[in-house]
């Protein structure tokens, strides 16, 4: 969560200096720069992902030399799962506290002619990165312990995929309706990776 | 400051007394003590003391006969086992910390947000003389720095006085000094409190109610605090003192000027126990020479260590933290010191350093961590005036909430790194101060677009 925040501010810094640096009465440059600034911050995301990492890893290893058996008491991908959940909680909270905040008052929602269902859809896509987060936690660690490149490139390409579908607000389906179909396909993915199958999954389901 | 039960570092008061009544003798409390703020007499000073312990077996035998028996043919052998235990006991004392300085946090972001009165502007403290209703941006600067300044050597003052107190053995003094406090924190400011929030909610309460209430709960927690009284219900009150410390604090403390206090604290709090002159840290060596416990009032300890029936007194780290409050004006603050009570842990290694102490008895207590409750009291402040003055909001109070508690990991990371003492407050509060300026000029812009266009990142 916490390197989270530290990326969100990085990013925002770079959006705020490139803000008050151009014209503010440049509609179109302004959201030009919008677009750069949420680009620019998924980036910054999974670089921050991958010092965690790094960082994650440098504790395993020490928890392995001190330890007695020579394993570590937690493994890298709950780690892996800890940092998603880390990641994605941080994500929501930043998108959703304020809006609830503000839904607690008075008011009517899309009075100025916006779109009626803000709210949901916005509880929606949080709950949707929040899960996205947590997978590719899952994913990317993995990538890194294997030195599966393309599962990192995998990861970012479907984060910017998010991050930019959500361009088309509100046309709500456009963007609620590709992030949904990517959490599935992240969620099979990360539960093939961390050893679940499709027998597990029966067996599960059947309480075998 | 968070102290290991290293060394027991008593940087409280030495209420010898005290601690006679609750462990026979000076439990060689092997807690780090952090920071120890001596509060003014008169005025109503938070001690801060802190103490970062790591419960090291070899070092927490701060009985005479302990220290040097420390096996020193085990050491190595058992330093890897220390080491191991005090990695392992580390995150479950981190987890031990985070809980109680949510709670706290949560208290008073909750009040802040709802009970108007803590926000209104009412007058100032006479710690704080200048006012920042001036026209020019630097009038208000200079006058915040020279609050800032007033308020420090309030602080360096009472903290002086108080390890003079100590090394004077005036312990009935600082024990009076401290009962006060508490009586005067635990009643006055519970009855105000109590009064603002039933006028919020525009609760009715009639007198005789009222004053049973707030009869229960001070007679209560006097005896909690000062005396026994069962760990929860302890630690209860403890962050509940701190909670009304910090509203306090935020209330009459002008904007800019608690800014600049809470960096200035935390200068002073690293001065004043790493370097060897500070007064902290002279408490913490006298009481280590007289091994005595750590005084308890002013510290909020997560484990109890207790003793049975042994024959040797066992440490006194019968929870009772003491605090230390200077009733000044009706404003008290506490610092507790923290302690943790690594002295659990070490009497679990088999160090015979103890030959007293029962072993089986100790094999189930838990380490504890020990943090002064100025810390407490500081970071609430923080996360506080983030939820009170922020213009961003929420999203400023959670930042400042998350950097807090990682300065608090980091801390106590290398509390278990280096051993000893060390202060509490200064990663955190660099930690939360940077989060609260960068996320409320820029992030909170940022967010605010998005959330406009319903972009997520």
């Amino acid at each position: 969560a916490f390197f989270w925040l530290v990326s969100l501010l990085l990013s925002s810094l770079i959006w705020f200096i490139a803000v008050k640096a151009s014209d503010p009465r440049d509609q179109p440059l302004q959201k030009g720069l919008l677009i750069f600034g949420v680009m620019f911050s998924v980036l910054l995301q999974e670089a921050f992902r991958f010092l965690y990492y790094k960082l994650l890893r440098k504790a395993i290893e020490g928890l392995v030399a001190l330890s007695e058996d020579g394993c570590s008491p937690i493994s890298i991908e709950q780690m892996a799962y800890v940092a998603g959940v880390g990641f994605g909680l941080m994500s929501g909270a930043f998108s959703m506290i304020n809006l609830l905040a503000d839904a607690l008052g008075p008011g009517t929602v899309g009075i100025h002619g916006d779109s009626q269902l803000y709210f949901l859809t916005s509880a929606f896509m949080t709950m949707v990165l929040i899960f996205l987060h947590t997978f590719w936690g899952i994913l990317f660690f993995h990538g890194c312990e294997h030195r599966r490149w393309w599962e990192i490139t995998a990861v970012v390409v479907m984060h910017l995929a998010v991050s930019g579908s959500t361009f088309c607000n509100p046309l709500y389906v456009g963007s609620l309706v590709p992030s949904y179909l990517l959490m599935a396909a992240a969620a099979a993915w990360a539960y093939l990776l961390s050893g679940g199958s499709a027998q597990n999954l029966r067996r599960f389901l059947l309480c075998k | 400051m968070i102290t290991f039960t290293n060394n027991s570092d008593s940087e409280e008061e030495p209420c010898n007394e005290r601690t006679s009544l609750m462990s026979a003798e000076s439990p060689p409390v092997p807690s780090y003590q952090d920071g120890l703020q001596a509060s003014e007499a008169g005025e109503a000073q938070a001690h801060r003391k802190r103490r970062t312990g790591s419960s090291r077996s070899p070092n927490n035998i701060a009985d005479g006969d302990m220290s040097d028996s420390g096996v020193p043919v085990r050491e190595s052998a058992l330093e890897n086992e220390e080491e191991e235990l005090t990695l392992k006991y580390g995150a479950k004392h981190v987890i031990m910390l985070f809980v109680p300085v949510t709670l706290c946090m949560i208290v008073v972001v909750a009040t802040i947000k709802s009970v108007r009165f803590y926000t209104e502007k009412n007058g100032q403290l006479i710690y704080t003389p200048f006012t920042e209703d001036t026209p020019s941006v630097g009038q208000r600067l200079l006058n915040s720095v020279l609050n800032t300044i007033i308020m420090i050597s309030v602080i360096v003052v009472m903290t002086v006085f108080l390890v003079v107190l100590y090394k004077y053995r005036c312990y009935k003094f600082i024990h009076g000094w401290l009962i006060l406090s508490s009586l005067m924190l635990l009643f006055l400011f519970t009855y105000i409190y109590l009064g603002e929030v039933l006028k919020t909610y525009n609760v009715a309460m009639d007198y005789p109610t009222l004053f049973l209430v707030i009869w229960n709960f001070g007679a209560v927690g006097m005896i909690c605090i000062h005396w026994k009284g069962p760990l929860q219900l302890q630690q209860a009150y403890l962050i509940m003192i701190s909670a009304l410390m910090a509203l306090v604090f935020i209330k009459y403390l002008p904007e800019w000027s608690a800014w600049v206090i809470l960096g200035a604290i935390s200068i002073y709090d690293l001065m004043a126990v790493l370097c060897p002159k500070g007064p902290l840290r002279m408490l913490v060596e006298t009481a280590q020479e007289r091994n005595e416990p750590i005084f308890p009032a002013l510290i909020y300890s997560s484990a109890m260590m207790w003793t049975v029936g042994m024959a040797k007194p066992d440490t006194a780290a019968r929870g009772p933290s003491q605090q230390a409050w200077d009733a000044e004006d009706g404003r008290e603050n506490h610092r507790s010191p923290s302690h943790t009570d690594s002295q659990m842990s070490e009497t679990r290694s088999p160090v015979p350093t103890r030959p007293t102490t029962s072993l089986e008895e100790l094999e189930e207590e838990e380490r504890g961590v020990k943090l002064g409750l100025g810390d407490f009291i500081f970071y609430s402040v923080l996360v506080g005036k983030a939820a009170a003055t922020a213009s961003g909001d929420w999203n400023t109070t959670l930042a400042c909430f998350v950097a807090i508690l990682i300065g608090l990991c980091l801390t106590l990371l290398l509390l278990a790194v280096f051993k000893k003492a060390l202060p509490a407050l200064p990663i955190s509060i660099t930690f939360g101060l940077v989060f609260y300026f960068s996320t409320d000029n820029l992030v909170r812009p940022f967010m605010d677009t998005l959330a406009s266009h319903q972009l997520y990142i």
